[in-house]
């Protein structure tokens, strides 16, 4: 009975990924748990392990293809026909399409609010990450990179990968698992006159370490009556990746935003994520950035200017639209577009603004654009009990009440921690139908 | 001028038994922080100074011998239990009173007050109020140390009580891991607020505590001066060399209580005052400068002094104006 070879996927994540290396042949026997191939995905290079006994009879997908989705069929176990078939190595494999790119990769958006950067290339928001770091690195010997796994790991999630090999252990360094001690250590440096970026391998960690966070970084200048600076970057993934559970998905942007002496800013894009870091890392305050997981793989128009830099405090129109205002931070900028484009079919031309910066919060953009369409509704990922969406309302309330047609609305997560089961996951999370649902009702 | 400095420091030998001019300096500088601290609970007592205040009285031997063994460049960093070290760090008592009282001469121009004070040019980082987040911070100025490259000692002090905190045990560890010049001072002035360290920690031997990470410690007399120096003088060596962080634990004794509101229930009248009596790092550091034939006179006229300038500092602190009301809206962020 022949048995078909899928394409794993090795990460919460994952949705194709490079087929490096076949460690067994046509003819050759597989016994449960043995390697059969290697994988890279967008995080590392993984071991494939055979689950099946049996002889492998067909490699359908060569070694060295790229874009492999996960559970393409790459090769077949026992199939009746046994002659075995050497793949030819070049040649285009039949299931190796790459997975079509994500519908937001072709948003070529107005930049009403950047000046023109010059040319732009597909960059991924992880690259964008890695490159503001880099050029940031190479300008200031004060800058540097601490956290889990950054140095010889290449990154948990290969933000910092080759950065090691440029900058050397003195300037990219391995820290322990001790968010707490490497946190404070990071802060007295910056207390001290470096330049920190502490790269937490999710936010939900960074618990760990907040009183450092708030009561040392966030503090210490107003205590010192401004004597003591702290020029340093927390950076990291934040909310929901996909399937991880309630300890590892949780937005933390009202948490943070909370703190008078912080900065939190929450980069879309590839550019957003270039330009705001390294405005962050130039920044002589403490800045929260939360980044997003599923957000490190996706491709957008990104400025290739070695000068390019993004204002913090100012959010960014990425779609012009006159009857409603949906105000978004994160990947749900994607659910705040999609909304749009199905709004769109049904009459509404919906704008929608990509904060970008959390705090500061970007007042003047959000009043224009709501005194333009009379109706807002706010797109969050985190629950909505004293969440952003709140404190969007409550701007909007104070400052353009009068041009209000309908009460603000806010879209959020479930009030639920998340939940693991797919289908629980799915429905605690916004989607761009709700975001339609919640514009229709102000009409 | 630095660089000198430090080769001088580096290869001095060890100091004779009693150095009358360093041991005068040293009497001066603990009895400065014993009337410092007392004018300060005065102030407390009339309403002038509020909140928490902490007060060093009975330990100033260990800032004080610690302070001899650095020099320009170094780093100190402690608790909220800190005014003895920012004078031992030659910080103007006038600045330290008046941050007290909340004004504008104030060192933190009153938004600090008693626990949160700071002086960059003095090598003073704080002043932190959360019990034992001090030691990863000054984990981190041994960090920037080792990060440039200079030769520079960061000391870090915290109480018995605090070195019950995880974070501590992740500094050790941190600072062991990437050998960062760090002396780790721990001040057991036996009572963590009313919890004594018997009842507070398992460990019996706080000394030890460094051991699981190879770290050097000893226990130290926290009460009398010279102790604290030589102590001092060989931590900071290890440091200075690279080899690492260095763990000293100094047995030491409050007269006061926790804070200015501690009614001090949990120990008797008796130990205080057989410590008192028996310890005192003034009364021995002033009986060793009679031996040597230091006058009456000298240590009078000293005491005189330091009086005088104890009461100007009060005086300072009283007529510094408040804050004005616009300070309450600066140094939230610095404009980029």
């Amino acid at each position: 009975m022949a048995i078909d070879i899928l394409m794993p996927a090795l990460s919460p994540t994952m949705t194709e990924g490079k087929l490096a290396k076949w460690l067994k042949q046509p003819g050759d026997a597989v016994k449960s748990g043995d390697v059969i191939a290697e994988i890279e995905t967008d995080k590392a290079t993984m071991e494939v392990e055979a689950v099946d006994e049996g002889v492998l009879s067909k490699i359908l997908v060569p070694e060295g293809t790229e874009g492999v989705a996960v559970n393409a069929v790459i090769g077949v176990m026992n199939a009746e026909d046994a002659a075995p078939v050497a793949p030819k190595p070049a040649a285009a494999p039949p299931m190796a399409a790459p997975a079509p790119k994500p519908a937001h990769a072709a948003v070529t958006s107005q930049e009403l609010h950047d000046p023109e950067w010059g040319e732009t290339k597909p960059t991924t928001v992880r690259e964008a990450l890695r490159e503001a770091m880099n050029l940031e690195m190479r300008a200031d010997a004060d800058v540097f990179l601490m956290g889990e796994e950054v140095a010889q790991y290449q990154g948990a999630y290969k933000i910092s990968q080759g950065m090691l090999d440029e900058f050397g252990p003195r300037r990219v360094i391995d820290t322990p698992i001790t968010e707490h001690g490497f946190t404070g250590m990071a802060v007295g440096a910056a207390m001290n006159g470096l330049k920190p970026i502490v790269e937490f391998m999710t936010f939900n960690f960074a618990m760990q370490a907040v009183d450092q966070i708030i009561n040392s970084a966030a503090k210490t200048l107003y205590m010192s009556g401004g004597q003591m600076g702290c020029p340093i970057v927390f950076r990291g993934p934040n909310g929901a990746a996909a399937r991880v559970g309630a300890q590892h998905s949780q937005c933390y942007a009202s948490w943070y935003a909370h703190c008078p002496g912080l900065k939190v800013l929450a980069p879309w894009s590839a550019a957003d994520a270039k330009g705001l870091l390294r405005a962050a890392i130039r920044d002589p305050n403490p800045v929260i950035f939360l980044e997003n997981e599923i957000l490190y793989g996706h491709s957008f128009d990104c400025p290739v200017s070695d000068d390019f830099i993004l204002p913090i405090g100012r959010a960014k129109i990425e779609r012009v639209g006159t009857d409603v205002t949906i105000i978004a931070f994160s990947i749900m900028v994607d659910v705040a577009l999609k909304a749009a484009e199905a709004l769109e079919s049904q009459g509404i031309s919906a704008e929608v603004i990509n904060l970008r910066s959390i705090r500061p919060l970007d007042v003047e953009t959000i009043v224009a654009s709501v005194k333009k369409t009379s109706r807002v509704v706010s797109v969050e990922e985190g629950w909505p009990f004293a969440g952003i969406g709140a404190e969007i309302a409550m701007t909007v309330t104070e400052h353009c009440f009068d041009w209000l047609d309908a009460p603000p609305v806010r879209v959020a997560g479930l009030d639920v921690p998340m939940p693991y089961a797919a289908n629980l996951e799915k429905l605690a999370l916004p989607q761009p139908g709700w975001v339609v649902d919640a514009v229709k009702k102000l009409f | 001028m630095a660089a000198t400095q430090d080769k001088a420091r580096k290869t001095k030998k060890s100091a004779p038994a009693v150095d009358q001019e360093l041991l005068l300096a040293a009497y001066g500088k603990m009895l400065l922080i014993r009337r410092f601290e007392e004018k300060a609970g005065q102030l407390y007592g009339m309403g002038l100074v509020a909140g928490f205040c902490h007060l060093y009285i009975g330990q100033e031997a260990v800032v004080v011998g610690m302070q001899l063994a650095i020099g320009p460049g170094d780093e100190v960093i402690t608790s909220y239990r800190d005014h003895g070290h920012m004078l031992a760090c030659d910080m103007d008592p006038k600045g330290v009173m008046a941050e007290l009282t909340g004004r504008i001469g104030g060192y933190s121009r009153g938004k600090g007050g008693s626990m949160h004070m700071f002086s960059k040019e003095k090598g003073f980082f704080g002043g932190h109020g959360i019990v034992g987040a001090q030691v990863s911070l000054g984990t981190g100025l041994a960090f920037s140390n080792w990060y440039r490259g200079n030769d520079r000692v960061s000391l870090t002090y915290f109480g018995e009580g605090a070195s019950n905190q995880g974070q501590v045990y992740e500094s050790f560890n941190l600072a062991s891991l990437m050998k960062l010049p760090v002396v780790f001072i721990i001040e057991n002035n036996r009572y963590s607020m009313g919890t004594s360290v018997e009842r507070s920690s398992a460990s019996r031997d706080l000394s030890l505590n460094g051991a699981p990470w190879g770290m050097p410690s000893f226990s130290v007399d926290g009460m009398d001066v010279l102790a604290v120096k030589a102590a001092g003088d060989q931590a900071v060596a290890h440091c200075r060399a690279g080899k690492g962080p260095f763990l000293l634990e100094m047995k030491t004794y409050r007269y006061r209580g926790h804070s200015m509101s501690d009614p001090a229930k949990y120990r008797t009248r008796e130990e205080v005052q057989r410590m008192r009596a028996e310890h005192d790092c003034l009364d021995s550091a002033k009986k060793l400068l009679e031996a040597q034939g230091v006058t009456e006179e000298t240590l009078k006229q000293l005491d005189n002094d330091i009086k005088a300038r104890v009461q100007e500092a009060a005086d300072f602190a009283q007529s510094s104006p408040e804050p004005d009301a616009a300070e309450l809206w600066t140094d939230i962020l610095v404009e980029a």
